[in-house]
């Protein structure tokens, strides 16, 4: 059954992540993929990024030109939003959080340069998940001693295993939370492009506004912002 | 029932199942939609606090919208990476 003439069955829909070359490591079987050459790319393009702001702002004038005050711009905004969260902890997490959100913005926006998000990979979201979980631990125990294992005890004993859970989710639910606005983004293309090819001409622009520009974007603050949230939780806090 | 393979059961079965995940978006639906009404509704109110209100909102929204991504993961599971077609 033919679904509806605008469809052009027949064509297929790919937005899977695809192997590229197979290599043997200590007899397990590895693919380099998809997702590793547009992380390269991204990574590239960070690197030319940094290293061309690093001369710029070593010889920074006190007038700034175009790129100078662009790189200002960046520097500060990601400074402001780290302050207004973290309070008096925020130079210690400044690098950090900068670093995660720059990385997480260009990886989500690289949809738009016709790349497979590398966002669109669990592979890539759960360890940026797990680093989280990491600081968010550290804190616990650097700051609470042995009150991180009481806690879990809190109001009542028998709501150990629920409070373990919620200590156990975060980072799935944050790197889920990513995974999926990226993905259902991918998808959404892939099937506005392959099933209308015929009449995709020119207005999927203003979709690709929405699912990689503005939803990465969102998805990228988020992401900072819940890290900065949850690792905040775990300080003393002092007013 | 004669002519239907296991195969064709499961794949049959597998893209009902991932059509009913998707039930899991009516939740965050009503809830972002609650949210942005009391950002309006805040912002009307004391316009200078645009911005907090706004980061606020968007941070709860984003958490809201948790519950629907767990349900899209599992009907991309059962779409693209079934786990039970190995089970026969």
């Amino acid at each position: 059954m033919r679904a509806g003439f605008l469809l052009a069955a027949g064509s297929d829909v790919d937005f899977m992540i695809h192997g590229l070359y197979k290599y043997t490591l200590f007899g397990q079987e590895f693919w380099i993929t998809t997702t590793h050459v547009s992380i390269l790319v991204v990574m590239l393009v960070l690197f030319v990024f940094a290293v061309a702001a690093n001369r710029t702002m070593r010889h920074a004038s006190e007038v700034p030109g175009f790129f100078q005050n662009i790189v200002e711009l960046i520097v500060e905004m990601l400074d402001k939003m780290v302050e207004s969260s973290m309070g008096s902890y925020a130079p210690k997490y400044r690098n950090y959080i900068g670093s995660i959100f720059i990385f997480i913005f260009v990886s989500n926006i690289s949809g738009l340069f016709g790349l497979r998000p590398p966002t669109a990979d669990y592979g890539v979201t759960l360890p940026l998940g797990i680093i989280t979980f990491c600081i968010i631990q550290y804190n616990n125990v650097k700051y609470n001693k042995f009150g991180a294992f009481t806690d879990l005890f809190k109001p009542i004993p028998l709501l150990f295993p629920i409070n373990l859970i919620g200590e156990i989710a975060v980072p799935f639910s944050l790197s889920l939370r990513l995974f999926g606005n990226v993905l259902s983004g991918t998808v959404m293309m892939a099937l506005i492009y392959s099933l209308l090819a015929k009449i995709a001409i020119g207005w999927p622009g203003i979709l690709h506004i929405y699912f990689d520009l503005f939803s990465g974007a969102i998805q990228t603050y988020v992401f900072c912002m819940l890290t900065m949230v949850f690792t905040t939780q775990k300080m003393p806090q002092e007013d | 029932m004669n002519g239907i393979t296991n195969e064709g059961l499961i794949l049959a079965c597998s893209a009902i199942g991932a059509g009913l995940a998707m039930i899991a978006g009516i939740g965050p639906g009503v809830g972002q939609g609650i949210a942005a009404g009391y950002g309006a509704n805040a912002v009307g109110r004391n316009p200078g606090a645009k911005g907090d209100i706004m980061s606020t909102m968007l941070l709860g929204q984003a958490v809201a919208e948790t519950t629907g991504l767990y349900g899209l993961a599992i009907a991309f599971i059962l779409l693209f990476a079934n786990p039970l077609l190995g089970k026969l």
